[in-house]
């Protein structure tokens, strides 16, 4: 029943054709590619959150003993090993950034790479220092990755319970009015509502759901405790907890100062009507198309709510409904997935990224992204990136993509693509012959790639 | 090779676009309500107001600053404030009553300091932090005018305009997107985008866009540009814009870092003047705000610490400047907040509610529930003309 084609399984669902792999051959090896052992990972691998932790620790360190003697020699070597200790961490990220790219165009696992991408996207999280700020990568490694093909509960749990996520939506500091350490310091410390209401809103049940701004208030005060050490550990303090039992949706939890009732919580707003309802929904919009009817949604729905939350189930459920396979492709690739698609599709190689400098991943990634409206793993707030197309055709987005498609590619490859391959290989065997006869008519090689990248076959998917 | 004749259809394709085309707005349709041009700048950074408008007559201040404030005398403002050396561009629109402060200003925004919260708070216009107010306070200003053209209002530079983001449709446009094709590749790539009506649209407007910047007089950096764009927009139907300046966390030697910031902030201002023209200049305010002061005492390294109080320019022949406003807290170590930063003795909201009071003729319930929910714009501080 369904309209299963290759060409499609890697253009909508993953990062595109590439000149030396084979697309998959049927849905059933598309959901096999998420099982099973990360080859993609393994083989382009990138610090754990551990290495940022121990950067922080290093660059206070420094930093404290430079503050103090600010005026000797030994205090000024300090300070410039802390600023090194960022510096160098800036330059690292530029060799995550190749390495994550890497992921996505030279392996068969792009629907894998793809909802790392899309789960990462609806739990954002980044810090708010200078060396959390780089942490997003790490994050996604350790939260985001082993949980994608499990359970909704446990994806949910690993990214509310991480400390990056803790300290991005100021949980760690958030303390129960009742609490031991309240009462300890009348006045100064308090309860912070923000993750509560951003699990409730974006999490879980969506903005729509049937909650209060009581179950809020209710999920906040249920939710102390879990913080983090000034390293930006994981630790549950039993004193930031809110003494009793909370309700939330109805339901009581507690009154054990332990993340018991957490861990409760999450699993039932998990498996909550609205919660199916509102996954299913995002994973149509993002991977079919920005109005999804309401069978592809409600297929998604029941298999989510069948099994329990498996996201496996919600894949197979979304893969197997024809409009799935539907064309003509609507949404937009966003700036993130049309670069890594073009990466792809041009046969960029490890040793092209592993070659290039911090400036130049700077020049032909970091800013061109930013231009394009989306800088590299930094939406605007927790609601993460636009989905909606229109939020990405505007004059700013267009240009900077006719900008880098015509620039970036000559600066990366030592031999452009024969224009008339890539265009087979990057919009399929029936491109819309204006793109045909543009592609041709070119003034050079750069121009007609450019054309063949910033056309509307290649950006929709 | 594509024909002339080619060519010509193109170019009729591309003219139905623009006509079509909600950025692209003739004449004929209804434009923003109001004359005026609001201009807004964020300071990104935390600007240390007691440097850059120094109470030079506060018998506290000097024990504070001993390395800031030593060598170069500030410029007299009022005989207790001076300016910071590097603003002597600006002395002639001070002069002219073009320019003013307001000290000792503040968001709500209380104790934690951090960058990102602060910025979060400004730009959303909220009492605090607390997610549910994902726009910002100049899109809901726009929000409360239905039916505005998207080119009523502009947020420069590189998506970073918090303050205009929001349900109000905003136009977005950064000087360094500019369009820099050759010819025949930009043909072949509307031929392209032919068949995607909306890729068509947006690319003829980015055509537009560029064109429309002129050629860059080599003078100054990316804040020139965009000073340049931003009047080139508001000399035509643009009312509002908006872009931010970085570099005011000065943390170390300060006096060598917050110069240069200076001068790019004249720089904005006085490019944003000459663009404008005389005519156009004398109906414009430019608000300049960041997102909190710095200490009141210089730290150990020649600079400044996150602190709580700052400091809001107001530029424009709209504003009537020529005057420091706000009330004067005080450095005296009983007299700082917590000790240690300027004592905020004003919201840094209202100043910018009693401007789209007089500039834009917004009703006062709007202002205090739905741009600035929850504030209490207080007594007419009487900042424009």
């Amino acid at each position: 029943m369904t309209g299963f084609s290759p060409f499609l399984a890697e253009h909508r669902f993953g990062y595109g054709q590439s000149a030396d792999i084979p697309p998959p051959s049927s849905i059933s090896e598309m959901l096999a590619s998420l099982e099973g052992r990360d080859r993609a990972q393994a083989q382009f691998p990138i610090p754990k959150f551990r290495h940022l932790q121990d950067a922080f620790v290093l660059r206070r360190r420094f930093g404290r003993f430079a503050r103090d003697n600010p005026d000797s020699a030994e205090g000024k070597a300090a300070l410039k090993k802390s600023k090194d200790v960022l510096r160098s961490l800036r330059r690292e990220r530029s060799t995550w950034f190749a390495q994550l790219q890497l992921r996505r165009i030279s392996g068969n696992q792009g629907f894998r790479e793809r909802l790392v991408t899309f789960w990462g996207d609806h739990f954002t999280a980044f810090g708010k220092n200078n060396i959390l700020a780089l942490a997003t990568p790490a994050y996604l490694e350790e939260a985001v990755r082993p949980h994608l093909n499990g359970h909704f509960a446990d994806l949910l749990t690993a990214c509310i319970t991480e400390p990056l996520m803790l300290h991005y939506l100021d949980q760690s500091a958030s303390v129960g009015p009742n609490s031991i350490a309240a009462k300890r310091r009348p006045g100064r410390l308090g309860l912070n509502e923000n993750l509560a209401r951003e699990v409730l809103e974006l999490h879980t049940l969506g903005v729509n759901g049937p909650y209060v701004q009581r179950d809020v208030h209710e999920l906040a005060k249920l939710l102390t405790g879990l913080s983090a050490t000034r390293n930006f550990g994981f630790k549950f303090r039993s004193k930031f907890v809110e003494p009793g039992a909370e309700i939330v949706l109805g339901e009581r939890y507690g009154p054990e100062a332990s993340i018991a009732p957490i861990r409760k919580v999450l699993q039932d707003l998990a498996l909550h009507p609205e919660t199916a309802a509102h996954i299913a929904r995002k994973l149509a919009v993002h991977f079919v198309s920005d109005t999804p009817s309401s069978a592809i949604v409600d297929h998604i729905k029941t298999a989510y709510l069948k099994s329990d939350g498996a996201l496996s189930a919600c894949y197979a459920a979304l893969l197997e409904h024809p409009d799935a396979w539907a064309l003509p492709a609507t949404n937009m690739r966003p700036p993130d997935e049309f670069v890594s698609a073009s990466l792809r599709v041009l046969g960029v190689t490890p040793a092209m990224l592993h070659d290039l400098t911090h400036k130049q991943t700077r020049r032909l990634f970091f800013r061109p992204l930013s231009l394009m409206g989306q800088p590299w793993l930094r939406p605007e707030g927790p609601d993460g990136f636009d989905e909606e197309d229109a939020a990405w055709v505007t004059p700013q987005g267009i240009s900077a993509r006719l900008d880098w498609a015509m620039n970036a590619p000559a600066r990366l490859l030592e031999e452009l693509p024969d224009p008339a391959s890539l265009l087979n290989l990057g919009v399929g065997s029936d491109a819309p012959q204006s793109l045909s006869f543009a592609a041709n008519s070119a003034e050079n090689r750069a121009v007609a790639v450019g054309l063949v990248l910033c056309s509307p076959a290649f950006q929709r998917r | 090779m594509l024909s002339r004749r080619h060519f010509l259809t193109k170019a009729t394709a591309i003219g139905c676009s623009l006509a079509a085309s909600p950025l692209v707005t003739p004449v004929t349709f209804a434009a923003a309500p109001w004359d005026t041009r609001l201009v807004v700048i964020i300071l990104r950074g935390g600007m240390d107001g007691l440097d850059v408008v120094r109470p030079s007559a506060d018998p506290a201040f000097a024990a504070l600053r001993p390395t800031l404030t030593a060598g170069k005398v500030g410029l007299d403002l009022d005989g207790f404030f001076t300016l910071h050396p590097a603003l002597a561009p600006l002395m002639p629109l001070w002069h002219r009553e073009e320019l003013g402060f307001v000290h000792a200003v503040s968001t709500p925004y209380r104790d934690k300091r951090s960058h990102f919260d602060g910025q979060d708070i400004l730009e959303a216009g909220t009492d605090t932090h607390v997610g549910q107010v994902r726009d910002g306070w100049l899109n809901r200003m726009l929000q409360v005018v239905p039916g505005l053209e998207a080119d009523t209002a502009y947020a420069i530079g590189n998506n970073d305009i918090r303050v205009l983001r929001g349900a109000a449709p905003v136009a977005n446009w950064a000087p360094e997107a500019n369009l820099r094709l050759s010819p025949q590749a930009l043909r072949l790539a509307e031929l392209v985008m032919e068949e995607d009506p909306a890729m068509q649209a947006a690319l003829a407007e980015a055509q537009m866009l560029s064109s429309d910047l002129g050629k860059p007089n080599g003078k100054g950096g990316a804040e020139r540009e965009i000073a340049d764009f931003a009047a080139a927009r508001l000399r035509g139907s643009a009312r509002v814009a908006a872009f931010s300046l970085p570099g005011w966390d000065t943390h170390r030697r300060q006096q060598h870092a917050l110069p240069r910031s200076l001068n790019r902030l004249s720089q904005t201002l006085l490019a944003l003047r000459s663009g404008l023209g005389a005519h156009i200049w004398a109906k414009t305010a430019v608000v300049a705000m960041t997102e909190f002061g710095r200490t009141a005492r210089e730290n150990g390294t020649n600079g400044t610490d996150h602190g709580t109080a700052g400091l809001m320019l107001l530029a424009g022949g709209a504003i009537r400047g020529g005057r420091v406003y706000g009330h004067w807290p005080g450095l005296a170590a009983a007299e700082l907040y917590e000790e240690r930063d300027l004592m905020p003795t004003g919201d840094v909201r209202a100043p910018v509610a009693w401007i789209m009071r007089g500039l834009n003729g917004l009703a006062q319930s709007d202002l205090e529930r739905s741009v600035f929910p929850g504030l209490d714009m207080g007594q007419d501080m009487r900042v424009l003309r």
